[in-house]
């Protein structure tokens, strides 16, 4: 049974997002292609789950993509495509889904679909990915996004640096703090890229 | 203390058909709407400066709080110098934080930021500020007192160390997070007290004038702002400020020439001089 979350971003009521995590990816290179054909029927933001920390590092990604697109400033294709790009540090397109999109090698894979009209519900969405996607469904969540990030590679293509800081335990978290050392920096470096 | 919003100028603000107050201006888009009731999540204003409106809502997932610091246009600028002041100042303090962030100082994450629109969304730091908690403690101990400025201290050395010059430095600036305590967003984002008020970790905030400087100048400023803001906030423990000094000036290599500055910018202000 295919695992489909939605989530829905504060102050963006309308667009719920669909998100669906798998592991084990058998056909990454014909998912990849329908992007590169830009076959309609695969519009989706396909994303390397290693390069993602986070379920906050997601939505992030998600949130300014949707919001550069309703005020009007995409720079990618479309709004899937935006999110690709919203993770990337810097603004260059290609090198965003070299890094954070869909490659051939690719093996876990999060799948997003921004709810763009009434077409696209949960149930079309889990369907269609449920007949191309050939690999093992994960239940999309923080603790499954955490556990398959790979910090190494997270934390050069940000260039967060080794040292995280000994100030007063910035480096960790200050008594409950919601968000750690780097994952508060990644999130500030995607806010404020393209400024 | 709980957060009031406390009504300044009297066209600051207006009643709407409700009858509720709420702030001349509206937020910018997608925060279109400031609490309709029944729509989640609620945000709700907490302050208001001469600069910005600040609120309580969430970001990215209803169990992430965050503080939304808005600048709305002012109408007797001039309308293009409006903007770009706007949104170079979000910019700026979007920056600032995000580079401390990065250099392992104890500052709120910017979680999402609208350079053209006038807002940035910072992470929600819950507890009190270092001054409630100074005024909260009823009896003083020299030792402990010391330690406290200690972690002070050493904020501000990485700021400065790191040619950052936070600027309006003051005990109402700095955020001391009590340590052992969740992190739950709650409805109404009030002070918590700690069993003992200095436990805790200390998060810099409002960097709204904030400026990337190597000057000694700015820093020395900075350092005289902070030594008179606590001598007339807390005249109580003001004899423990050299201490805060003392340790300053041990923690990086530039410090001594900063403290000698401060010496200078101390006799400068108004009715400082012994002539006439």
């Amino acid at each position: 049974m295919e695992e489909l979350v939605t989530l829905t971003l504060p102050h963006l009521p309308l667009h719920p997002l669909f998100l669906s995590l798998f592991t084990n990816l058998e056909n990454a290179s014909f998912l990849r292609q329908q992007l590169l054909d830009g076959n309609q029927e695969f519009e989706y933001a396909f994303l390397d789950a290693r390069m993602l920390l986070s379920e906050n590092h997601v939505l992030a990604a998600c949130f300014r993509a949707l919001n550069d697109w309703q005020r009007g400033r995409l720079r990618s294709r479309n709004v899937h495509s935006e999110i690709v790009f919203s993770l990337s540090p810097n603004n260059n397109i290609a090198e965003s889904f070299r890094r954070f999109g869909i490659s051939d090698t690719t093996t876990d894979l999060l799948a997003i679909k921004v709810s763009t009209s009434s077409e696209f519900t949960a149930e079309s969405v889990r369907t269609h990915l449920s007949q191309h996607v050939q690999a093992d469904s994960v239940l999309f969540s923080d603790e499954a996004i955490r556990r398959g990030a790979d910090l190494a590679r997270i934390r050069k293509v940000y260039k967060a640096g080794g040292d995280g800081g000994k100030v007063n335990g910035a480096a960790g978290t200050g008594g409950g703090a919601a968000l750690d050392g780097v994952e508060g920096f990644i999130l500030g470096t995607m806010a404020l890229k393209g400024s | 203390m709980s957060f009031t919003a406390i009504p300044t100028a009297s066209n600051s603000y207006e009643l709407n058909d409700s009858n509720e107050v709420q702030p001349f201006h509206s937020l910018p888009p997608p925060f279109t709407t400031i609490s309709s009731p029944g729509q989640t999540p609620s945000t709700k204003l907490i302050r208001q400066g001469a600069e910005a409106l600040l609120y309580y809502t969430h970001f990215l997932s209803p169990s992430l709080p965050c503080a939304l610091k808005y600048r709305p246009p002012k109408s007797y600028r001039h309308p293009i110098l409006d903007k770009r002041l706007t949104r170079a100042r979000i910019l700026a303090e979007a920056r600032v934080l995000v580079r401390c962030k990065r250099e392992g100082v104890n500052v709120p994450a910017v979680l999402g930021a609208g350079w053209e629109e006038g807002w940035i969304a910072i992470e929600w730091i819950q507890g009190s500020t270092v001054r409630d908690a100074i005024f909260g403690r009823k009896t003083w101990r020299q030792e402990s007192q010391a330690s406290h400025e200690g972690g002070e201290k050493d904020l501000v050395d990485w700021l400065c160390g790191r040619e950052i010059a936070p600027s309006r430095l003051t005990t109402s600036n700095l955020m001391l997070r009590p340590t052992g305590s969740g992190a739950e967003g709650g409805e109404e984002p009030s002070a918590k007290s700690a069993a003992t008020p200095f436990d805790g970790t200390i998060t810099l905030i409002d960097f709204g004038l904030a400026a990337q400087s190597s000057q000694e100048e700015d820093r020395a400023v900075d350092l005289y702002v902070l030594e008179r803001a606590f001598g007339s906030t807390h005249p109580e423990v003001e004899h423990l400020f050299p201490e805060v000094l003392k340790a300053y000036g041990e923690s990086y290599k530039g410090a001594k020439v900063v403290l000698r500055r401060l010496e200078d910018v101390r006799m400068r202000g108004r009715k400082k001089s012994m002539i006439g």
